[in-house]
Protein backbone atom coordinates (compact mmCIF):
# COMPACT_ATOMS: atom_id res chain seq x y z
CA UNK A 1 0.00 0.00 0.00
CA UNK A 2 0.97 3.46 -0.39
CA UNK A 3 -0.02 7.25 0.15
CA UNK A 4 -0.42 9.55 -2.85
CA UNK A 5 0.05 13.28 -2.84
CA UNK A 6 -1.08 14.98 -6.42
CA UNK A 7 1.04 18.55 -6.90
CA UNK A 8 -0.87 21.47 -7.67
CA UNK A 9 0.67 24.33 -9.96
CA UNK A 10 -0.16 27.38 -12.11
CA UNK A 11 1.35 29.53 -14.65
CA UNK A 12 4.50 27.64 -14.83
CA UNK A 13 5.23 27.53 -11.22
CA UNK A 14 4.26 24.95 -8.20
CA UNK A 15 2.10 26.07 -5.61
CA UNK A 16 3.40 26.24 -2.44
CA UNK A 17 0.43 23.92 -0.94
CA UNK A 18 2.04 21.11 -2.79
CA UNK A 19 4.74 20.66 -0.45
CA UNK A 20 2.48 21.31 2.13
CA UNK A 21 0.19 18.59 0.86
CA UNK A 22 3.55 15.94 0.89
CA UNK A 23 4.14 16.92 4.92
CA UNK A 24 0.82 15.46 5.64
CA UNK A 25 0.85 12.96 2.87
CA UNK A 26 4.40 11.28 4.86
CA UNK A 27 2.30 12.06 7.99
CA UNK A 28 0.00 9.97 6.73
CA UNK A 29 2.45 7.50 4.94
CA UNK A 30 4.81 6.89 8.57
CA UNK A 31 1.82 6.04 10.37
CA UNK A 32 0.55 3.33 8.07
CA UNK A 33 4.31 2.05 7.05
CA UNK A 34 4.08 2.76 3.98
CA UNK A 35 5.63 4.81 0.79
CA UNK A 36 5.13 8.04 -0.14
CA UNK A 37 4.53 9.13 -4.10
CA UNK A 38 3.73 12.33 -5.59
CA UNK A 39 1.97 12.80 -8.91
CA UNK A 40 2.54 15.66 -11.07
CA UNK A 41 0.11 16.66 -14.18
CA UNK A 42 0.79 19.01 -17.42
CA UNK A 43 3.13 21.76 -17.53
CA UNK A 44 7.08 21.63 -17.50
CA UNK A 45 6.21 18.17 -15.46
CA UNK A 46 10.48 17.17 -15.79
CA UNK A 47 11.52 20.12 -13.71
CA UNK A 48 8.30 20.41 -11.40
CA UNK A 49 9.43 16.58 -10.31
CA UNK A 50 13.02 17.86 -9.95
CA UNK A 51 11.41 20.46 -7.38
CA UNK A 52 8.97 18.19 -5.57
CA UNK A 53 11.81 15.79 -5.04
CA UNK A 54 11.60 16.76 -1.16
CA UNK A 55 13.04 15.24 1.81
CA UNK A 56 10.48 12.08 2.47
CA UNK A 57 8.97 11.60 -1.46
CA UNK A 58 9.80 7.84 -2.28
CA UNK A 59 8.94 8.17 -6.04
CA UNK A 60 7.75 10.87 -8.04
CA UNK A 61 5.06 10.39 -10.96
CA UNK A 62 5.48 12.90 -14.11
CA UNK A 63 2.53 12.98 -16.07
CA UNK A 64 2.40 14.99 -19.55
CA UNK A 65 -1.06 16.97 -20.75
CA UNK A 66 -0.97 20.74 -22.33
CA UNK A 67 0.13 23.17 -20.05
CA UNK A 68 -2.61 24.10 -17.35
CA UNK A 69 -4.66 22.24 -15.06
CA UNK A 70 -7.76 20.24 -16.95
CA UNK A 71 -9.65 18.32 -14.07
CA UNK A 72 -10.48 15.67 -16.18
CA UNK A 73 -7.26 14.70 -16.89
CA UNK A 74 -6.24 15.76 -13.56
CA UNK A 75 -8.76 12.64 -12.29
CA UNK A 76 -7.94 10.57 -14.88
CA UNK A 77 -3.99 10.46 -13.83
CA UNK A 78 -4.79 10.52 -10.22
CA UNK A 79 -6.90 7.44 -10.29
CA UNK A 80 -4.21 5.58 -12.89
CA UNK A 81 -1.64 6.21 -10.90
CA UNK A 82 -3.36 5.47 -7.26
CA UNK A 83 -4.18 1.44 -8.94
CA UNK A 84 -0.07 1.81 -10.12
CA UNK A 85 1.25 2.47 -7.07
CA UNK A 86 -1.97 0.53 -4.77
CA UNK A 87 -2.21 3.76 -2.91
CA UNK A 88 -4.74 4.12 -0.40
CA UNK A 89 -5.22 7.42 -0.13
CA UNK A 90 -4.45 10.23 -2.37
CA UNK A 91 -3.92 13.64 -0.15
CA UNK A 92 -3.96 16.76 -2.63
CA UNK A 93 -4.56 20.50 -1.09
CA UNK A 94 -7.78 22.30 -0.62
CA UNK A 95 -7.45 24.80 -2.83
CA UNK A 96 -9.73 25.69 -5.61
CA UNK A 97 -8.37 23.53 -8.24
CA UNK A 98 -8.34 20.76 -5.75
CA UNK A 99 -11.97 21.13 -4.99
CA UNK A 100 -12.50 21.17 -9.01
CA UNK A 101 -11.40 17.14 -9.14
CA UNK A 102 -11.10 15.84 -5.71
CA UNK A 103 -14.78 15.07 -5.20
CA UNK A 104 -14.82 13.69 -8.72
CA UNK A 105 -11.83 11.38 -7.93
CA UNK A 106 -13.59 10.24 -4.85
CA UNK A 107 -16.62 9.41 -6.24
CA UNK A 108 -14.65 7.71 -9.40
CA UNK A 109 -13.31 5.39 -7.21
CA UNK A 110 -16.07 4.88 -4.61
CA UNK A 111 -14.10 5.73 -1.84
CA UNK A 112 -14.64 8.58 0.90
CA UNK A 113 -14.38 12.16 0.72
CA UNK A 114 -12.78 14.35 3.72
CA UNK A 115 -11.73 18.22 2.53
CA UNK A 116 -10.03 20.70 4.05
CA UNK A 117 -8.72 19.14 7.06
CA UNK A 118 -6.51 20.71 9.97
CA UNK A 119 -5.27 18.13 11.36
CA UNK A 120 -4.79 14.14 10.90
CA UNK A 121 -4.68 10.88 13.24
CA UNK A 122 -4.07 7.32 11.97
CA UNK A 123 -4.34 4.57 14.39
CA UNK A 124 -6.60 1.64 12.69
CA UNK A 125 -8.50 4.18 10.78
CA UNK A 126 -8.13 7.71 10.03
CA UNK A 127 -9.64 10.39 12.41
CA UNK A 128 -9.74 13.78 10.76
CA UNK A 129 -10.02 17.31 12.79
CA UNK A 130 -11.00 20.17 10.25
CA UNK A 131 -13.76 22.59 11.38
CA UNK A 132 -17.68 24.13 11.07
CA UNK A 133 -19.68 26.78 11.63
CA UNK A 134 -17.46 29.21 9.83
CA UNK A 135 -14.55 28.24 11.82
CA UNK A 136 -16.54 29.07 15.40
CA UNK A 137 -16.32 25.14 16.33
CA UNK A 138 -13.57 22.46 15.72
CA UNK A 139 -14.99 18.61 15.13
CA UNK A 140 -12.89 15.33 14.62
CA UNK A 141 -14.71 13.03 12.27
CA UNK A 142 -13.87 9.37 11.69
CA UNK A 143 -13.90 7.81 8.36
CA UNK A 144 -14.94 4.49 7.54
CA UNK A 145 -12.84 1.97 5.61
CA UNK A 146 -9.11 2.15 4.66
CA UNK A 147 -8.87 4.11 1.31
CA UNK A 148 -9.69 7.45 1.26
CA UNK A 149 -9.25 11.32 -0.64
CA UNK A 150 -8.24 13.78 1.41
CA UNK A 151 -8.03 17.46 1.29
CA UNK A 152 -5.58 19.99 3.35
CA UNK A 153 -6.11 23.25 4.31
CA UNK A 154 -3.27 25.38 3.13
CA UNK A 155 -1.13 26.79 5.75
CA UNK A 156 -1.86 23.72 8.53
CA UNK A 157 1.27 21.58 7.45
CA UNK A 158 5.03 23.25 7.17
CA UNK A 159 6.23 22.95 3.20
CA UNK A 160 8.21 19.83 2.98
CA UNK A 161 12.04 20.75 2.14
CA UNK A 162 15.47 19.51 1.61
CA UNK A 163 15.93 17.03 -1.43
CA UNK A 164 15.21 13.66 -1.56
CA UNK A 165 16.57 10.40 -3.29
CA UNK A 166 12.78 9.94 -4.85
CA UNK A 167 12.89 8.12 -8.23
CA UNK A 168 11.35 9.79 -10.91
CA UNK A 169 9.16 8.30 -13.02
CA UNK A 170 7.23 9.42 -16.42
CA UNK A 171 4.34 7.95 -16.43
CA UNK A 172 2.32 6.72 -19.65
CA UNK A 173 -1.72 7.78 -19.08
CA UNK A 174 -4.32 7.46 -21.47
CA UNK A 175 -5.72 10.67 -20.43
CA UNK A 176 -9.73 11.51 -21.55
CA UNK A 177 -11.16 14.30 -24.15
CA UNK A 178 -12.12 17.13 -21.75
CA UNK A 179 -15.19 18.97 -22.31
CA UNK A 180 -14.17 21.75 -20.02
CA UNK A 181 -11.25 23.39 -21.91
CA UNK A 182 -9.28 26.44 -20.65
CA UNK A 183 -8.85 29.66 -22.82
CA UNK A 184 -7.25 32.27 -20.90
CA UNK A 185 -6.91 33.61 -17.64
CA UNK A 186 -7.90 37.27 -16.24
CA UNK A 187 -5.89 39.29 -13.41
CA UNK A 188 -8.61 41.36 -11.75
CA UNK A 189 -7.63 44.48 -9.64
CA UNK A 190 -5.68 47.34 -10.53
CA UNK A 191 -7.72 50.59 -9.77
CA UNK A 192 -6.37 53.75 -7.69
CA UNK A 193 -4.74 51.92 -4.75
CA UNK A 194 -2.58 48.93 -4.16
CA UNK A 195 -3.78 47.75 -0.08
CA UNK A 196 -0.51 45.83 -0.53
CA UNK A 197 1.27 48.62 0.28
CA UNK A 198 0.13 50.04 2.91
CA UNK A 199 1.19 50.28 6.18
CA UNK A 200 -1.82 50.44 8.04
CA UNK A 201 -5.05 48.82 7.04
CA UNK A 202 -8.38 49.85 8.20
CA UNK A 203 -10.62 46.79 7.06
CA UNK A 204 -14.57 46.80 6.69
CA UNK A 205 -16.85 43.59 6.96
CA UNK A 206 -20.44 42.93 7.40
CA UNK A 207 -20.95 44.31 10.44
CA UNK A 208 -21.44 47.69 8.59
CA UNK A 209 -24.71 45.91 7.39
CA UNK A 210 -25.41 49.10 4.71
CA UNK A 211 -23.54 50.82 2.28
CA UNK A 212 -23.87 54.07 3.41
CA UNK A 213 -22.25 53.41 6.72
CA UNK A 214 -19.11 52.58 5.18
CA UNK A 215 -18.39 56.27 5.07
CA UNK A 216 -17.96 55.50 8.86
CA UNK A 217 -14.73 53.67 7.96
CA UNK A 218 -13.43 55.78 5.42
CA UNK A 219 -13.46 58.20 8.39
CA UNK A 220 -11.82 56.08 10.64
CA UNK A 221 -9.16 55.05 8.28
CA UNK A 222 -8.82 59.28 7.28
CA UNK A 223 -8.10 59.88 11.27
CA UNK A 224 -5.54 57.10 11.50
CA UNK A 225 -3.76 57.73 8.03
CA UNK A 226 -4.75 53.98 7.41
CA UNK A 227 -5.54 52.85 3.92
CA UNK A 228 -9.58 51.29 3.56
CA UNK A 229 -9.83 47.88 2.39
CA UNK A 230 -12.75 45.10 3.29
CA UNK A 231 -13.82 41.50 3.61
CA UNK A 232 -15.45 39.88 0.58
CA UNK A 233 -18.99 40.73 1.07
CA UNK A 234 -18.79 44.25 1.13
CA UNK A 235 -17.07 43.98 -2.36
CA UNK A 236 -19.66 41.19 -3.84
CA UNK A 237 -22.08 43.71 -2.90
CA UNK A 238 -20.56 46.30 -4.58
CA UNK A 239 -19.81 48.38 -1.87
CA UNK A 240 -15.91 49.26 -2.86
CA UNK A 241 -14.10 47.74 -5.58
CA UNK A 242 -12.32 44.27 -5.66
CA UNK A 243 -8.89 46.08 -5.65
CA UNK A 244 -9.63 46.33 -1.95
CA UNK A 245 -10.52 42.96 -1.30
CA UNK A 246 -8.18 41.06 1.64
CA UNK A 247 -7.90 37.35 1.50
CA UNK A 248 -7.78 34.01 -0.77
CA UNK A 249 -9.41 35.47 -3.38
CA UNK A 250 -8.21 38.88 -2.97
CA UNK A 251 -4.82 40.27 -2.01
CA UNK A 252 -2.75 39.10 0.30
CA UNK A 253 -1.55 41.99 3.17
CA UNK A 254 1.31 42.13 5.58
CA UNK A 255 0.91 46.17 7.41
CA UNK A 256 2.44 46.65 10.31
CA UNK A 257 -1.32 47.11 11.98
CA UNK A 258 -4.41 45.95 10.50
CA UNK A 259 -7.82 46.70 12.23
CA UNK A 260 -10.98 44.52 11.45
CA UNK A 261 -13.92 45.62 11.31
CA UNK A 262 -16.88 43.95 11.83
CA UNK A 263 -15.10 40.47 10.06
CA UNK A 264 -15.63 37.14 11.53
CA UNK A 265 -12.17 35.51 10.37
CA UNK A 266 -13.37 33.08 8.20
CA UNK A 267 -10.06 30.85 7.08
CA UNK A 268 -10.24 32.75 3.08
CA UNK A 269 -9.98 35.93 4.94
CA UNK A 270 -7.16 35.31 7.28
CA UNK A 271 -5.02 34.09 4.53
CA UNK A 272 -4.88 37.37 3.33
CA UNK A 273 -4.12 39.09 6.38
CA UNK A 274 -2.61 36.75 9.49
CA UNK A 275 1.06 38.16 8.32
CA UNK A 276 0.21 41.50 9.53
CA UNK A 277 2.85 42.81 12.56
CA UNK A 278 -0.36 43.75 14.77
CA UNK A 279 -3.85 42.66 13.78
CA UNK A 280 -7.00 44.62 15.93
CA UNK A 281 -10.35 43.29 16.08
CA UNK A 282 -13.77 44.81 16.74
CA UNK A 283 -16.29 42.51 16.99
CA UNK A 284 -19.59 42.01 18.60
CA UNK A 285 -18.48 38.14 19.23
CA UNK A 286 -17.06 37.05 21.10
CA UNK A 287 -16.22 34.08 19.83
CA UNK A 288 -15.54 35.29 15.94
CA UNK A 289 -12.51 33.54 15.25
CA UNK A 290 -10.80 36.55 14.44
CA UNK A 291 -10.14 36.92 17.84
CA UNK A 292 -7.95 34.24 17.82
CA UNK A 293 -5.36 35.63 15.80
CA UNK A 294 -5.75 38.68 16.91
CA UNK A 295 -3.28 40.74 19.07
CA UNK A 296 -5.27 43.69 20.16
CA UNK A 297 -9.44 43.12 20.07
CA UNK A 298 -12.65 44.85 21.51
CA UNK A 299 -15.93 42.91 21.96
CA UNK A 300 -18.15 45.70 21.24
CA UNK A 301 -20.56 47.61 18.65
CA UNK A 302 -18.63 49.10 15.95
CA UNK A 303 -21.24 52.20 15.60
CA UNK A 304 -20.48 52.58 19.71
CA UNK A 305 -16.56 52.06 19.33
CA UNK A 306 -15.38 53.86 16.06
CA UNK A 307 -16.97 56.90 16.14
CA UNK A 308 -14.99 56.93 19.67
CA UNK A 309 -11.86 56.09 18.17
CA UNK A 310 -12.34 58.84 15.70
CA UNK A 311 -12.49 61.50 18.62
CA UNK A 312 -9.41 60.13 19.79
CA UNK A 313 -7.45 60.86 16.72
CA UNK A 314 -9.25 64.09 16.05
CA UNK B 1 -34.04 23.84 -21.05
CA UNK B 2 -34.50 22.99 -17.79
CA UNK B 3 -32.06 24.24 -14.49
CA UNK B 4 -31.81 22.26 -11.26
CA UNK B 5 -30.57 24.26 -7.90
CA UNK B 6 -29.25 22.41 -5.39
CA UNK B 7 -30.32 24.83 -2.19
CA UNK B 8 -29.31 24.17 1.27
CA UNK B 9 -30.97 25.29 4.58
CA UNK B 10 -27.83 25.79 6.72
CA UNK B 11 -27.32 26.39 10.30
CA UNK B 12 -25.34 29.67 11.85
CA UNK B 13 -24.19 29.63 15.76
CA UNK B 14 -25.96 32.70 17.79
CA UNK B 15 -22.67 34.79 19.55
CA UNK B 16 -23.30 32.77 22.48
CA UNK B 17 -23.62 28.69 22.33
CA UNK B 18 -23.77 25.96 23.58
CA UNK B 19 -22.27 22.75 22.74
CA UNK B 20 -24.42 19.54 23.63
CA UNK B 21 -22.87 16.41 22.75
CA UNK B 22 -21.60 15.95 19.00
CA UNK B 23 -23.59 19.25 17.81
CA UNK B 24 -24.46 23.22 18.86
CA UNK B 25 -27.61 22.94 20.71
CA UNK B 26 -30.31 23.16 18.89
CA UNK B 27 -31.65 26.39 20.71
CA UNK B 28 -28.21 28.72 19.97
CA UNK B 29 -28.62 27.67 16.36
CA UNK B 30 -30.48 30.17 13.34
CA UNK B 31 -31.48 28.45 9.83
CA UNK B 32 -30.85 30.47 6.91
CA UNK B 33 -30.75 29.49 2.89
CA UNK B 34 -27.12 28.56 1.91
CA UNK B 35 -25.39 32.27 1.18
CA UNK B 36 -23.79 30.52 -2.40
CA UNK B 37 -26.93 29.18 -2.87
CA UNK B 38 -28.78 32.38 -3.03
CA UNK B 39 -26.33 33.26 -5.96
CA UNK B 40 -27.12 30.10 -7.74
CA UNK B 41 -31.06 30.65 -7.40
CA UNK B 42 -30.46 34.36 -8.72
CA UNK B 43 -28.47 32.78 -11.91
CA UNK B 44 -31.08 30.38 -12.53
CA UNK B 45 -34.13 32.84 -11.99
CA UNK B 46 -31.60 35.17 -14.63
CA UNK B 47 -31.35 32.79 -16.99
CA UNK B 48 -35.61 31.99 -17.20
CA UNK B 49 -35.96 35.85 -17.45
CA UNK B 50 -33.45 35.86 -20.31
CA UNK B 51 -35.49 33.12 -21.97
CA UNK B 52 -32.98 30.90 -21.97
CA UNK B 53 -34.03 28.37 -18.90
CA UNK B 54 -38.04 26.98 -19.28
CA UNK B 55 -38.22 25.68 -16.08
CA UNK B 56 -36.01 26.31 -12.37
CA UNK B 57 -36.70 23.40 -10.47
CA UNK B 58 -34.70 23.58 -6.56
CA UNK B 59 -34.25 20.55 -4.64
CA UNK B 60 -33.10 20.59 -0.92
CA UNK B 61 -32.31 17.98 1.39
CA UNK B 62 -33.86 18.44 4.71
CA UNK B 63 -36.20 18.18 7.29
CA UNK B 64 -39.59 19.60 7.36
CA UNK B 65 -38.51 22.95 8.87
CA UNK B 66 -36.14 23.33 5.80
CA UNK B 67 -39.76 24.66 3.61
CA UNK B 68 -39.19 28.07 5.19
CA UNK B 69 -35.89 28.80 3.35
CA UNK B 70 -36.86 26.53 0.43
CA UNK B 71 -39.92 29.01 -0.08
CA UNK B 72 -37.89 32.23 -0.16
CA UNK B 73 -36.13 30.08 -3.26
CA UNK B 74 -39.71 29.83 -4.50
CA UNK B 75 -40.47 33.84 -3.49
CA UNK B 76 -37.21 34.29 -5.82
CA UNK B 77 -38.17 32.90 -8.45
CA UNK B 78 -38.01 29.29 -8.93
CA UNK B 79 -40.95 28.37 -10.58
CA UNK B 80 -40.74 24.33 -7.76
CA UNK B 81 -38.94 22.53 -5.67
CA UNK B 82 -37.99 18.94 -4.11
CA UNK B 83 -37.55 18.22 -0.82
CA UNK B 84 -35.77 14.92 0.10
CA UNK B 85 -36.20 13.44 3.73
CA UNK B 86 -36.60 10.20 5.50
CA UNK B 87 -36.19 9.23 9.13
CA UNK B 88 -33.11 7.38 8.34
CA UNK B 89 -31.57 10.63 7.02
CA UNK B 90 -31.54 11.90 10.89
CA UNK B 91 -29.30 12.97 13.09
CA UNK B 92 -26.13 11.36 11.03
CA UNK B 93 -23.30 13.36 9.44
CA UNK B 94 -23.80 13.29 5.59
CA UNK B 95 -21.00 12.27 3.44
CA UNK B 96 -20.89 13.46 0.03
CA UNK B 97 -21.18 10.01 -1.97
CA UNK B 98 -24.71 9.70 0.03
CA UNK B 99 -25.76 13.17 -0.94
CA UNK B 100 -24.98 12.37 -3.97
CA UNK B 101 -26.98 9.42 -4.20
CA UNK B 102 -30.16 11.40 -3.68
CA UNK B 103 -29.60 13.93 -6.22
CA UNK B 104 -28.78 11.60 -8.51
CA UNK B 105 -32.23 10.07 -7.90
CA UNK B 106 -33.88 13.98 -8.47
CA UNK B 107 -31.89 13.68 -11.39
CA UNK B 108 -33.04 10.79 -12.97
CA UNK B 109 -36.53 12.22 -12.57
CA UNK B 110 -36.39 15.67 -13.47
CA UNK B 111 -33.35 15.30 -16.27
CA UNK B 112 -32.30 19.41 -16.33
CA UNK B 113 -29.60 20.30 -18.58
CA UNK B 114 -27.79 22.51 -16.35
CA UNK B 115 -27.36 22.36 -12.74
CA UNK B 116 -26.44 24.78 -10.27
CA UNK B 117 -25.52 24.87 -6.14
CA UNK B 118 -23.20 27.04 -3.96
CA UNK B 119 -19.10 26.37 -3.87
CA UNK B 120 -19.78 25.58 -0.32
CA UNK B 121 -22.64 24.92 2.32
CA UNK B 122 -21.43 27.65 5.02
CA UNK B 123 -21.99 25.46 8.14
CA UNK B 124 -20.57 22.16 7.24
CA UNK B 125 -17.97 23.36 4.28
CA UNK B 126 -17.44 20.31 2.41
CA UNK B 127 -16.83 22.44 -0.98
CA UNK B 128 -17.85 19.15 -3.05
CA UNK B 129 -21.31 18.27 -3.70
CA UNK B 130 -21.63 19.71 -7.02
CA UNK B 131 -18.52 17.99 -8.45
CA UNK B 132 -19.10 14.53 -7.45
CA UNK B 133 -22.34 14.50 -8.15
CA UNK B 134 -20.93 15.58 -12.15
CA UNK B 135 -18.94 12.70 -11.88
CA UNK B 136 -21.61 10.23 -10.71
CA UNK B 137 -24.08 11.48 -13.12
CA UNK B 138 -21.41 12.07 -16.13
CA UNK B 139 -22.26 15.55 -16.64
CA UNK B 140 -19.37 18.03 -17.02
CA UNK B 141 -18.40 21.14 -14.17
CA UNK B 142 -16.70 23.86 -12.98
CA UNK B 143 -16.16 24.86 -9.55
CA UNK B 144 -15.85 28.11 -8.22
CA UNK B 145 -17.78 29.80 -11.17
CA UNK B 146 -18.06 33.81 -10.86
CA UNK B 147 -18.92 35.15 -14.39
CA UNK B 148 -21.54 32.59 -16.62
CA UNK B 149 -22.96 33.36 -19.48
CA UNK B 150 -24.55 29.66 -21.50
CA UNK B 151 -25.08 29.62 -24.91
CA UNK B 152 -27.44 27.39 -25.19
CA UNK B 153 -27.89 26.92 -28.98
CA UNK B 154 -24.01 26.04 -29.12
CA UNK B 155 -24.39 23.69 -25.66
CA UNK B 156 -21.41 25.24 -23.75
CA UNK B 157 -21.49 27.32 -20.50
CA UNK B 158 -18.28 30.40 -20.76
CA UNK B 159 -17.55 30.53 -17.30
CA UNK B 160 -14.76 32.37 -15.28
CA UNK B 161 -13.32 30.17 -11.92
CA UNK B 162 -12.00 32.26 -9.53
CA UNK B 163 -8.77 30.69 -8.51
CA UNK B 164 -6.45 32.22 -5.69
CA UNK B 165 -4.63 35.98 -5.36
CA UNK B 166 -6.95 37.62 -7.60
CA UNK B 167 -6.91 35.28 -11.26
CA UNK B 168 -10.05 33.88 -12.98
CA UNK B 169 -9.52 31.31 -15.43
CA UNK B 170 -11.37 31.17 -18.60
CA UNK B 171 -13.30 28.12 -19.46
CA UNK B 172 -15.88 26.81 -21.51
CA UNK B 173 -18.01 24.03 -20.34
CA UNK B 174 -19.75 21.36 -22.40
CA UNK B 175 -23.33 21.37 -21.22
CA UNK B 176 -25.26 19.18 -19.68
CA UNK B 177 -23.01 20.56 -16.67
CA UNK B 178 -22.85 21.24 -13.02
CA UNK B 179 -21.58 24.20 -12.12
CA UNK B 180 -20.88 25.53 -8.18
CA UNK B 181 -21.73 28.89 -7.96
CA UNK B 182 -19.26 31.82 -6.30
CA UNK B 183 -20.74 34.71 -4.43
CA UNK B 184 -20.71 37.96 -6.47
CA UNK B 185 -21.76 35.90 -9.73
CA UNK B 186 -25.21 38.45 -9.30
CA UNK B 187 -26.89 40.51 -7.07
CA UNK B 188 -29.21 38.03 -5.68
CA UNK B 189 -33.35 39.55 -5.50
CA UNK B 190 -34.97 40.52 -1.88
CA UNK B 191 -38.41 38.46 -2.61
CA UNK B 192 -41.19 40.97 -3.54
CA UNK B 193 -44.61 40.34 -1.60
CA UNK B 194 -46.20 39.75 -4.57
CA UNK B 195 -43.55 36.79 -5.16
CA UNK B 196 -43.86 35.64 -1.50
CA UNK B 197 -47.39 35.30 -2.24
CA UNK B 198 -47.00 33.38 -5.17
CA UNK B 199 -44.45 30.69 -3.29
CA UNK B 200 -47.85 30.21 -0.77
CA UNK B 201 -48.88 28.23 -4.25
CA UNK B 202 -45.93 26.76 -5.26
CA UNK B 203 -45.11 23.11 -5.42
CA UNK B 204 -43.17 21.58 -2.80
CA UNK B 205 -43.12 17.85 -3.53
CA UNK B 206 -42.13 15.89 -0.56
CA UNK B 207 -39.65 12.76 -1.48
CA UNK B 208 -38.91 9.68 1.11
CA UNK B 209 -36.47 7.43 0.05
CA UNK B 210 -39.09 4.63 -1.30
CA UNK B 211 -39.94 7.11 -3.63
CA UNK B 212 -36.60 7.15 -4.93
CA UNK B 213 -35.72 3.58 -5.37
CA UNK B 214 -33.92 3.77 -2.53
CA UNK B 215 -32.71 2.30 1.01
CA UNK B 216 -31.19 2.83 4.28
CA UNK B 217 -28.00 0.88 2.83
CA UNK B 218 -27.47 3.04 -0.32
CA UNK B 219 -27.21 6.59 1.74
CA UNK B 220 -24.76 5.24 4.89
CA UNK B 221 -22.41 7.71 5.60
CA UNK B 222 -18.99 7.00 5.97
CA UNK B 223 -18.43 9.77 7.97
CA UNK B 224 -19.30 9.81 11.52
CA UNK B 225 -18.47 12.95 13.66
CA UNK B 226 -16.97 12.12 16.99
CA UNK B 227 -16.13 15.41 18.93
CA UNK B 228 -17.01 19.10 18.77
CA UNK B 229 -15.23 21.56 20.84
CA UNK B 230 -14.65 25.13 20.97
CA UNK B 231 -10.80 25.51 19.13
CA UNK B 232 -8.36 27.15 21.74
CA UNK B 233 -6.85 29.90 20.94
CA UNK B 234 -3.87 30.48 20.10
CA UNK B 235 -3.28 33.75 20.27
CA UNK B 236 -2.59 36.04 23.69
CA UNK B 237 -5.10 38.65 21.99
CA UNK B 238 -5.20 41.48 24.98
CA UNK B 239 -8.55 41.89 24.73
CA UNK B 240 -9.48 45.77 25.80
CA UNK B 241 -12.30 46.01 28.49
CA UNK B 242 -14.62 48.82 29.34
CA UNK B 243 -17.99 50.53 27.72
CA UNK B 244 -16.69 52.11 24.08
CA UNK B 245 -14.84 55.41 25.36
CA UNK B 246 -12.36 53.86 27.51
CA UNK B 247 -12.26 51.27 25.39
CA UNK B 248 -11.87 53.56 22.09
CA UNK B 249 -8.98 55.14 24.52
CA UNK B 250 -6.96 51.96 25.43
CA UNK B 251 -7.33 51.17 21.59
CA UNK B 252 -5.73 54.80 20.63
CA UNK B 253 -2.80 54.62 22.80
CA UNK B 254 -1.62 51.14 21.59
CA UNK B 255 -1.80 52.62 17.78
CA UNK B 256 -0.03 55.50 18.58
CA UNK B 257 2.84 53.44 20.12
CA UNK B 258 2.72 51.30 17.13
CA UNK B 259 3.45 54.66 15.42
CA UNK B 260 -0.45 55.12 13.70
CA UNK B 261 -1.56 58.69 13.17
CA UNK B 262 -2.79 60.47 10.28
C1 LIG C 1 -13.38 29.92 -2.50
C2 LIG C 1 -13.65 31.04 -1.53
C3 LIG C 1 -12.85 32.17 -1.56
C4 LIG C 1 -13.09 33.23 -0.65
N1 LIG C 1 -12.26 34.33 -0.69
C5 LIG C 1 -12.42 35.30 0.25
C6 LIG C 1 -11.53 36.43 0.29
O1 LIG C 1 -10.61 36.58 -0.51
N2 LIG C 1 -11.73 37.37 1.26
C7 LIG C 1 -12.74 37.28 2.19
O2 LIG C 1 -12.86 38.17 3.05
N3 LIG C 1 -13.61 36.24 2.13
C8 LIG C 1 -13.47 35.26 1.19
N4 LIG C 1 -14.38 34.22 1.14
C9 LIG C 1 -15.61 34.31 1.96
C10 LIG C 1 -15.45 33.87 3.39
O3 LIG C 1 -15.71 32.50 3.48
C11 LIG C 1 -16.46 34.62 4.30
O4 LIG C 1 -17.75 34.42 3.79
C12 LIG C 1 -16.20 36.13 4.41
O5 LIG C 1 -14.83 36.37 4.69
C13 LIG C 1 -17.06 36.72 5.50
O6 LIG C 1 -16.88 38.11 5.56
P1 LIG C 1 -17.20 38.95 6.89
O7 LIG C 1 -16.32 38.50 7.99
O8 LIG C 1 -17.18 40.38 6.53
O9 LIG C 1 -18.73 38.56 7.16
P2 LIG C 1 -19.36 37.65 8.30
O10 LIG C 1 -18.71 36.33 8.35
O11 LIG C 1 -20.82 37.71 8.09
O12 LIG C 1 -18.98 38.40 9.64
C14 LIG C 1 -19.51 39.63 10.05
C15 LIG C 1 -18.99 39.89 11.45
O13 LIG C 1 -19.42 41.16 11.90
C16 LIG C 1 -19.74 41.09 13.26
N5 LIG C 1 -20.66 42.19 13.55
C17 LIG C 1 -21.97 42.30 13.22
N6 LIG C 1 -22.46 43.47 13.64
C18 LIG C 1 -21.45 44.14 14.25
C19 LIG C 1 -21.35 45.41 14.89
N7 LIG C 1 -22.39 46.25 14.96
N8 LIG C 1 -20.17 45.76 15.43
C20 LIG C 1 -19.09 44.92 15.36
N9 LIG C 1 -19.14 43.72 14.77
C21 LIG C 1 -20.30 43.33 14.21
C22 LIG C 1 -20.35 39.72 13.44
O14 LIG C 1 -20.24 39.28 14.79
C23 LIG C 1 -19.50 38.88 12.49
O15 LIG C 1 -18.39 38.30 13.16
C24 LIG C 1 -14.16 33.16 0.26
C25 LIG C 1 -14.96 32.01 0.27
C26 LIG C 1 -14.71 30.96 -0.61
C27 LIG C 1 -15.57 29.74 -0.55
N1 LIG D 1 -28.64 19.00 2.06
C1 LIG D 1 -28.50 19.69 0.92
N2 LIG D 1 -29.61 20.09 0.24
C2 LIG D 1 -29.49 20.79 -0.91
N3 LIG D 1 -28.31 21.14 -1.44
C3 LIG D 1 -27.19 20.78 -0.81
C4 LIG D 1 -27.21 20.04 0.40
N4 LIG D 1 -25.93 19.84 0.79
C5 LIG D 1 -25.15 20.43 -0.14
N5 LIG D 1 -25.90 21.00 -1.11
C6 LIG D 1 -25.45 21.78 -2.28
O1 LIG D 1 -24.06 21.59 -2.47
C7 LIG D 1 -23.35 22.82 -2.30
C8 LIG D 1 -22.03 22.56 -1.66
O2 LIG D 1 -22.21 21.98 -0.40
P1 LIG D 1 -21.07 21.17 0.37
O3 LIG D 1 -20.39 20.30 -0.64
O4 LIG D 1 -21.82 20.39 1.40
O5 LIG D 1 -20.18 22.21 0.96
C9 LIG D 1 -24.30 23.71 -1.49
O6 LIG D 1 -24.04 25.08 -1.75
C10 LIG D 1 -25.65 23.27 -2.04
O7 LIG D 1 -25.91 23.89 -3.28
Amino acid sequence: MSVLVAAEHRRGELRDVSYEAITAGRELADARGVDLHVAVVAGDVDAFAEELNREGVDAIHAVADGEEFDHNAYRAAASTLADRVDAGAVVMPNSVNGLDYAPALAESLGVPLVTDAVGIEYDDGLTVTREMYGSKVETTVDVEGDWFVLTVRGGEWPPAEGVGDATVETADIDLPESGARVTGFEEVGGGDVDIADADVLVSVGRGIEEEENIELIEDLADALGATLSASRPIVDNGWLPKNRQVGQSGKVVTPDVYIAVGISGAVQHVAGMKGSDTIVAINTDPNAPIFDIADYGIVGDLFDVVPELIDEFA
Amino acid sequence: MKVLVTVKEVAEADDDFAIEGTDIAESDLEYDLNEWDDYAVEAAVQLAEAGIADEVVTVTVGPERSEETIRMALAKGADRAVRVWDDALDGGFADVASKVELFEAVVAEEEPDLILGGVQAADTGFGATGVALAERIGFEHAAVVNDLDVDADAGVAHVHRELEGGVEELTDVDLPAVLTVQTGLNEPRYASLRGIRQAQRKEIAVKALSDLGLTAEDVESALTLTSMYEPESESDAEIIEGDAGESAGRLAEVLRDKGVSA
